[in-house]
């Protein structure tokens, strides 16, 4: 069974390694600071005992008042998933570090979310969009956008 | 004298039939060496995730069949899970038990068809895959027993499945479980020691184990690579722990080892089939779940092995009646990420086998 490792501890873990880079945590999900992703992203990956060395899935979700990026997160050596959130404010360009050079399954994953939701990742080898054409006028997924 | 060169750049697709549907590949070429490839996607893009917004819990069913079209039964459990856990419902033993065996079936009839268009692009046109597609066709025959379709059921619903099985199916089961192995038999007696296929895929598009995880693919790429990943195994769902079958892994992570992987699932498949078909109770196969769920605010992530490798759907809910967010983990659409890594530097021949043995549905890449 692949247990959630607990949101408390990677918070402590997170906190312990970047200052104030973890926010809030429930039972399964911590959420972090958007400036420090790229940071908790190699800390996660390497450190012993969280050893999460497989991203399962990254998304974005549109909450209005700000975006949440979400990344689920596996360790397949110690099966435990955890969720990692962090909330972007602002509509007008909003954007991220780039988890390409920590793990690189990201890649589409990350243009995909470029694409359909808007939040741009900085750092991307190649921060073009995936599904629909370049020059394609706004972001569909978004909740303001009328088709 | 020497003489000058200079690369190509071709595009394959995205109408030709290497490509198992509408997707393209801008090539460059060194005369027969792969010096760069661009994957360009989105043909087949219809906004899946979008539409979810706007539609109840149960009708979102029937966009899942049309994301991967070949395992639409894999779909639906995803859904129907994830829709499960965030509203919290509990699904009767005896559906459970048929959803299994559901998407068992389902899972030999996707590998047949990954199996006969792996020898389709190795230049074996149609024979073996005409000995793929009957079995895929008896098994889409049981489905229409089950639910009237063939390819897009939407036999799943939140609860349970939308009928019991009926009088009729469980011999007409039995007798294609008896059948299957002897038609995987004959199916590696013709491929497995084929010396052509053999040297045509053996040390060809390669990923090992650490690249795989890095590059987040799964399902038989992924245990091809020597990863022991099924989420069968690592998280039971439905009632996967009460059945035993083992995990086939491949040792170098190339061609070869993806389409033997695929092959020893289908025999463990079958086992699983004929142990649900011993244990399966009596009893409802639905539980009492409204028609217009209104699922508690918050958000919910439940993923299946499909046949294509983890497929998830992660769920957002404001308390209404649609989704307030519907993001689909397609295991196609990520397994395409490592495709540079797998082509570049390889023959012009050996692009259309590696890019065949990825196992992609384009219906659930562009979603």
């Amino acid at each position: 069974m692949t247990w959630a490792h607990s949101g408390e501890a990677a918070a402590a873990s997170i906190n312990e390694m970047v200052p104030g880079a973890a926010v809030e945590y429930n039972e399964t999900d911590v959420w972090i600071l958007p400036e420090h992703i790229l940071a908790v992203a190699r800390h996660l990956k390497s450190a012993e005992g969280l050893d999460f060395s497989y991203l399962n899935a990254l998304s974005a979700v549109d909450y209005v008042e700000y975006f949440e990026v979400v990344y689920h997160l596996l360790s397949l050596r110690r099966n435990s998933s955890l969720v990692v959130k962090t909330k972007i404010a602002g509509r007008d360009a909003p954007a991220i570090s780039s988890v390409c050079s920590v793990w690189k399954g990201a890649d589409l994953q990350e243009r995909e979310v470029w694409d359909l939701m808007g939040v741009r990742f900085e750092g991307h080898p190649n921060m073009k969009r995936v599904m629909l054409w370049e020059g394609f006028d706004g972001h569909p997924l978004r909740k303001d956008f009328l088709g | 004298m020497a003489i000058k060169t200079e690369p190509v750049t071709i595009n394959l697709g995205p109408q030709h039939p290497s490509t198992h549907g509408v997707f393209r590949l801008r090539v460059t070429f060194d005369g027969e060496v792969v010096l760069d490839v661009e994957p360009v996607l989105g043909y087949l893009h219809r906004g899946s995730e979008k539409l979810a917004e706007s539609r109840t819990y149960v009708q979102i069913v029937t966009l899942t069949d049309r994301m991967d079209y070949i395992a639409s039964m894999s779909n639906n459990l995803a859904y129907v899970r994830a829709v499960e856990k965030l509203a919290d419902i509990e699904v009767p033993e005896r559906a459970q038990y048929i959803r299994v065996i559901s998407a068992e079936l389902q899972r030999i009839a996707s590998h047949m068809m990954a199996t006969g268009f792996l020898l389709n692009d190795l230049g074996a046109f149609a024979t073996p895959l005409m000995y793929c597609f009957r079995e895929r066709e008896r098994i889409l025959d049981l489905f229409e027993m089950l639910c009237g379709a063939r390819i897009t059921l939407s036999y799943m619903r939140p609860g349970g499945i939308y009928q019991d099985a009926p009088e009729d199916f469980w011999p007409a089961l039995d007798r294609i479980v008896e059948d299957l192995p002897k038609s995987i038999d004959e199916l590696e007696d013709l491929i497995t020691n084929n010396e052509i296929v053999l040297t045509r895929t053996r040390g060809v598009g390669t990923l090992n184990a650490e690249q795989a995880v890095d590059y987040s693919v799964s399902g038989p790429i992924l245990r091809a690579a020597g990863v022991e990943w099924d989420l069968r195994k690592a998280d039971p769902y439905e009632i996967y722990d009460r059945v035993e079958f083992d995990v086939p892994i491949g040792v170098d992570g190339d061609n070869f080892d993806r389409y033997i992987v695929r092959v020893q699932e289908m025999r463990e498949s079958v086992r699983i089939i004929e142990q649900c078909i011993e244990q399966i109770p009596d009893g409802p196969v639905r539980a009492e779940a409204p028609f217009f769920i209104r699922a508690p605010e918050g958000d919910a992530y439940a993923a299946v092995e499909g046949p294509k490798g983890e497929l998830g759907f992660y769920l957002v809910s404001d308390g209404g009646i649609s989704p307030y967010r519907c993001k689909v983990r397609a295991p196609s659409f990520i397994n395409l990420t490592p495709l540079r890594e797998m082509l570049i530097g390889g023959k012009m021949g050996d692009l259309i086998t590696t890019f065949g043995s990825v196992d992609i549905v384009l219906g659930e890449v562009d979603r």
